[in-house]
């Protein structure tokens, strides 16, 4: 029998992080229908179509849609051995997740700055909210892609490291999937 | 440097002081008890730091029980209060603290009992029966086990340090807000659950990846045992209602820590919202409980019948049309909460569809037990008590589900006695039934089946006295979570009734302890030596008891339904092969882990700002450990 094989751990890795994303899935669609039901809520406030500039937006999202096709290119190289490649490609993509990271920062602390903080209202809230936890993941990509880094680096493209570059490069994507739904729900809809 | 924390943190009512005293004595007990018998060494090496999901289960069992010893002297509280309170008398209990009593009843009973009692019965024997050796991620499996712990800890911690929630069990905002709640038993609330919920999501994912890859060659989905069907369909739930626990107990938290506006009821927050999500939630949750216990049943009412199960296909197909379904009745538990008409009848009528699969399931143990040679055994004995209570308790509950019916029994007693009904007489009397009836092959030893018998008609008599008043009550227009009342309206009788009822099943409850006192001091009477002490049908018998570590030296090989019962009456020889076995080390990683979350879910409760970063920080170096570690296997060669 070869079920207990160390071999054959991939694929359960693999199905088994398929099925954390998709519980993922449910955490933001649980921020989704909330933003959903208090969009209009502004308590007098400003609404989104004062706050949000879509230029701003649509350089963040091209930025992490880039950064999506180049930890594919990682991915690419990865399964043809060539680490030094992968280490370069990872490289950019952290580049331009950081560049998105700090660019929602910068957004935030407009808003924040501007007296439009996430206490002015329950549309801010839970924009605040949805948008931050995105970016929180996005963080947490990032350091684990700099973990990666290192272990690619110091411990060349074995199993391990392979399988763990596969779970990466399948949350990002995922991270990507939700901005695109960030990006048209909330500001698209939010300032058409 | 201590946030909130102060020494007034510590209770100064006496009965809130005896419940803390309880709590640090028999920690002290336990401690010292420990300490005397050297056995600090055995208890780490050999339970704590396991990763083998045999000793997982008996963990969680442990921790189920002591939770639930916890969980009736709430009740027990709260009946005797009620029995008393009438009138002049304002009986023993101050309302805030009677508050409290509630909501930590419902909340430990829910998250501390019931779920670590079903994660301990899936532990101990989703593995053994679909022929694997382990589940498939063993650390994860040990992390799950102790974040539930750091989580019933915290509710634990409430009682000695500060008070918990007074909110009710679901901690319904505005009530929750900071506004209204400023002390830090919600923030208790929250965190113990957050951190629980997160174990609970990690096992879900754990044990639906273990059914999907790692069943014994020839097992296919339709060949699986209907427990295993079950506990796949309850995980399933739990992997995508819990993650809305989690979000929504997040933005209470941001509402009450960060000045956010979801639930409030200014700047345009909307409790209604919360309601809404926490159901999402919570509907499915009564199912992520019941299933497994409908899967307990499907096993022991044909190995006692002697009969092969009625309806397997009609059994899997009920179960996957109830895991749809679950979703898809939450508002039924606010009809009052005025979505109109037409949101309501919908909700009420796919309420009163939910009952049909449910109403396959009896029938189809009914007709398994037809014209079979029946044992009357102690888990037939609550199999009769859960299939006669279970079916009256669904029957109110699809009178419920009528909105009109609903407006007049909303928060009423019978709303209680309903759902105390599905709990008590389903999910606890199956995870009692397969307790009993897996003892065996988790100790090696069977339980003393005349104490069983005795203790099972204790809790059902009891159960029926306890409730079937309040039935009456509510509909004599008694609401829920009463600490005083008036002598005119007639109720105090029943309240009486009600808590003799709980008197009888403490005695069933203590019948059960010396039950396996006695169980254990017979074990040498009881040894089960052929590993299949009941004539099993399943494969979780076809290895000796209690089974070694890897379970099955040899993986068996499945061709049917039943694999265990066919293999025993046919003369197909099982092709014996040898390879290595490759097991997890244990490690004390995930403990470790979990001890950071508590301290800093203590942290963020107290607002003992600085301690937060360096829990996470302790955390994520004990994670950078466990991903660094090369070592993490050992092989065993037969």
């Amino acid at each position: 029998m070869t079920i207990d094989h160390p071999h054959d751990i991939t694929p359960r890795v693999t199905l088994g992080f398929w099925i954390y994303l998709m519980s993922d899935c449910v955490l933001f669609a649980s921020l989704f229908a909330t933003y959903a039901v208090l969009h209009g809520n502004t308590y007098g406030g400003p609404s989104g179509r004062e706050l949000f500039s879509l230029t701003f937006v649509l350089a963040e999202t091209l930025i992490l849609l880039t950064s999506s096709f180049t930890v594919g290119l990682a991915m690419l190289s990865a399964y043809k051995g060539r680490r030094n490649q992968v280490i370069i490609f990872l490289a950019i993509t952290l580049v331009l997740g950081l560049t998105f990271i700090g660019l929602e920062l910068n957004e935030f602390v407009k808003l924040v700055h501007d007296g439009n903080s996430w206490t002015r209202s329950a549309f801010l809230s839970s924009f605040f909210t949805l948008v931050g936890t995105h970016g929180l993941h996005v963080t947490l990509g990032s350091l684990w892609m700099m973990f990666l880094i290192a272990q690619t680096f110091f411990d060349g493209l074995t199993e391990v490291v392979l399988r763990r570059l596969l779970c990466l490069t399948l949350f990002w994507h995922f991270l990507d999937i939700v901005w695109i739904f960030i990006f048209t729900i909330v500001y698209l809809m939010g300032t058409i | 440097m201590l946030g909130r924390l102060t020494l007034a943190a510590i209770p100064s009512d006496p009965i809130a002081i005896a419940g803390a005293s309880v709590v640090v004595i028999g920690g002290l007990v336990v401690i010292s008890l420990l300490t005397y018998f050297r056995l600090w060494k055995w208890l780490w090496s050999e339970w704590l730091t396991s990763l083998d999901p045999k000793k997982i289960g008996v963990m969680y069992l442990i921790a189920a029980v002591v939770m639930l010893a916890r969980g009736m002297i709430d009740a027990g509280m709260m009946r005797a209060q009620q029995a008393v309170s009438v009138g002049s008398d304002q009986g023993f209990l101050a309302p805030a603290h009677f508050d409290q009593i509630f909501t930590a009843h419902g909340v430990i009973m829910i998250f501390f009992v019931a779920m670590p009692f079903m994660f301990g019965l899936l532990n101990l024997i989703v593995p053994l029966q679909i022929g694997a050796r382990d589940v498939a991620f063993p650390f994860l499996n040990s992390l799950s086990f102790w974040l539930f712990v750091a989580g019933a800890l915290l509710v634990n911690c409430s009682l000695v340090i500060g008070e918990f929630a007074a909110t009710g069990w679901l901690a319904y905002p505005p009530l929750s807000e900071i506004a209204y709640s400023p002390g830090v038993g919600v923030d208790y609330y929250i965190w113990a659950l957050q951190i629980a919920g997160l174990g609970s999501l990690f096992s879900g994912i754990n044990f639906l990846t273990t059914i999907l890859t790692m069943r014994s060659p020839g097992m296919t989905l339709m060949r699986m045992p209907i427990f295993v069907w079950t506990a796949a369909a309850s995980m399933v739930l739990v992997i995508f209602a819990f993650p809305i626990l989690t979000g929504t107990l997040g933005m209470l938290f941001l509402d009450r820590f960060a000045g956010m506006h979801f639930f409030t009821s200014d700047f345009g927050g909307n409790p209604m919202m919360y309601i809404n999500l926490i159901w999402s939630w919570g509907h499915p949750e009564v199912y992520i409980l019941i299933l497994p216990a409908f899967g307990v049943f499907s096993e022991i009412v044909p190995v006692f019948s002697q009969k092969r199960l009625f309806g397997y296909t009609s059994m899997v197909i009920a179960t996957i049309s109830i895991t749809v379904l679950s979703f898809l009745v939450w508002l039924h538990h606010f009809f009052t909460m005025g979505a109109g008409a037409n949101v309501n009848a919908f909700f009420g009528i796919m309420t009163m569809v939910i009952a049909i699969p449910t109403g396959v399931k009896i029938f189809n143990w009914l007709f398994t037990m037809f014209r079979g040679r029946i044992l009357f055994t102690s888990p037939m004995i609550w199999f009769f008590g859960f299939v006669v209570t279970f079916t009256l308790g669904g029957a109110a509950g699809v009178l419920m589900s009528i909105p009109a019916a609903d407006f007049q029994l909303h928060n009423s007693l019978f709303l209680v006695a309903h759902f105390h009904t599905m709990i008590v007489g389903g999910v606890l009397f199956g995870y009692f039934a397969g307790l009993t009836y897996w003892f065996p092959k988790i100790f090696g030893y069977r339980l003393d089946e005349t104490l069983g018998k005795i203790a099972a008609w204790l809790w059902i008599v009891g159960f029926v006295v306890a409730f079937v008043p309040l039935y009456i009550l509510g509909f004599m227009g008694a609401t829920r979570r009463l600490d005083h009342y008036d002598l005119s309206t007639g109720w105090r009788p029943l309240f009486i009734i009600a808590g003799i009822g709980v008197v009888i099943i403490a005695c069933g409850a203590a019948l059960q302890v010396l039950q396996l006192i006695v169980s254990y001091r017979r074990r040498h009477k009881y040894r089960d030596t052929t590993g299949d002490p009941w004539n099993g049908r399943n494969l979780e018998w076809f290895t000796p008891s209690p089974p070694p570590a890897y379970n099955f030296t040899h993986i068996p090989h499945v061709y049917g339904h039943d694999a265990f019962w066919a293999a025993k009456h046919s003369s197909v020889i099982h092709p014996a092969e040898h390879d290595d076995i490759v097991m997890q080390k244990d490690t004390g990683l995930g403990l470790y882990i979990a001890g950071f979350s508590f301290v800093a879910g203590f942290a963020i409760i107290w607002h003992i700002i600085w301690l937060i970063p360096v829990a996470l920080v302790g955390g994520i170096v004990c994670i950078l450990f466990r991903m660094l570690d090369e070592h993490t296997e050992y092989t065993i060669t037969i």
